[in-house]
């Protein structure tokens, strides 16, 4: 499958190549080119430097055709804004979108995005091993996130 | 009114200065400590809150939920989008403006559900446009929430339209020429008006369909 990955981080690039080593066609939106080195060398990924958040750069990445739209920038309202361009500009249907703010995340969940949050999958998979219990589906996690106080 | 100006820039400071004087309401959100002590010292301590204006705590203390009006002035089109995505679905904040840097962004906030949208790039180069071009739309102004336009064209001697009668036009469906500024004066339009070179012809047309009308401007019918 054709899949568009916004931000070459620790988790775009992990992502990235673990995408590709299973044969999908990758490409990856990064706009500073020092985090390409966390690819490695010969990466079988394509590259499109820019901001993902530009109409432009979006199309050159080729998100009119992909199948899958990841935003993993570490700007929360990058990822937020740049992955509902790509859901109601372009009518991409899988679309996940990298979130720190667990508040956030919940609030745009309640909107219809697929939101990851880090810090309940975190928390909530200590607890998880702390009490040796079997690991749950994600939406477990996100049941946390929800009950924290606003 | 209470009036939440979002991003203390010289545009978020020009605008919380002239609405303060208006005896509105007014509490300015700056994310930088530096820059909020500066504002507090300019337009006063009651009318400046350093924080995160796209955290929901932040929006909670600041009264978003009473807010009448919440302007996104920041520099940084993704923070204007999220916090006044998050004051209408989570605070039902009323009236949301928007400041959009890039303009093809426009388009995007109000998919969105942010209607209004200031691009002051599209203004100057609107305003640059009309001293240059002819036979070319210019955006004047929005109506029905930013989804029909007015829009203006100088018709140049190029034009298709020359001798033409506006019924014979193939105008887009919901498309009206409304008036025509002919020798500096306006004139009312009806099917027998025929352009002439020079026209400044003002239509209302759906933004979805402002191509088209572009098009009927440009191409030999």
């Amino acid at each position: 499958m054709k899949v568009v990955i916004f931000g070459c981080g620790r988790s775009g690039s992990m992502l990235a190549l673990q995408l590709a080593s299973r044969g999908h066609k990758v490409t990856v939106i990064e706009k500073n080119p020092e985090s390409l080195e966390r690819l490695g060398k010969d990466y079988p990924v394509r590259i499109v430097l820019g901001n993902g958040l530009d109409l432009d750069t979006l199309e050159k990445a080729g998100v009119d055709s992909c199948n899958a739209f990841f935003a993993m920038t570490r700007g929360d309202n990058t990822n937020l804004m740049a992955a509902q361009i790509v859901q109601h500009n372009y009518g991409v249907e899988r679309v996940a979108v990298k979130v720190s703010d667990p508040v956030r995340a919940e609030a745009y969940r309640k909107l219809g995005l697929f939101c990851i949050n880090a810090a309940a999958l975190i928390a909530g998979m200590c607890l998880t091993w702390f009490q040796q219990e079997n690991y749950q589906p994600i939406d477990e996690y996100n049941k946390l996130a929800e009950e924290m106080e606003l | 009114m209470y009036v939440i100006v979002v991003g203390g820039g010289d545009v978020g400071i020009q605008l919380a200065k002239r609405l303060i004087a208006r005896d509105h309401e007014v509490l300015m959100i700056e994310k930088e400590a530096s820059q909020a002590t500066r504002l507090a010292n300019l337009l006063g301590d009651q009318h400046v809150m350093m924080g995160d204006a796209c955290d929901l705590l932040t929006q909670k203390t600041s009264g978003f939920a009473r807010a009448d009006v919440v302007v996104a002035v920041t520099g940084e089109d993704e923070d204007n989008l999220i916090c006044c995505q998050l004051a209408k679905e989570v605070w039902k904040v009323k009236r949301l403006i928007a400041r959009v840097n890039d303009p093809a962004h426009e388009e995007v906030f109000r998919k969105l559900g942010i209607d209004d949208t200031v691009s002051a790039t599209r203004i100057l180069f609107g305003m640059i446009d009309q001293q240059i071009s002819s036979d070319e739309l210019i955006p004047v102004g929005n109506l029905h929430k930013g989804a029909v336009e007015v829009v203006e064209s100088e018709l140049s001697d190029e034009s298709p339209l020359i001798g033409v009668a506006v019924r014979d036009v193939k105008l887009p469906q919901g498309t009206y020429i409304v008036y025509i500024l002919r020798n500096g004066v306006g004139m009312r339009v009806d099917g027998d008006t025929e352009f002439q070179v020079g026209d400044l012809v003002v239509a209302i047309v759906p933004v979805a369909r402002a191509e088209g009308l572009r098009a009927v401007l440009r191409e030999k019918s």
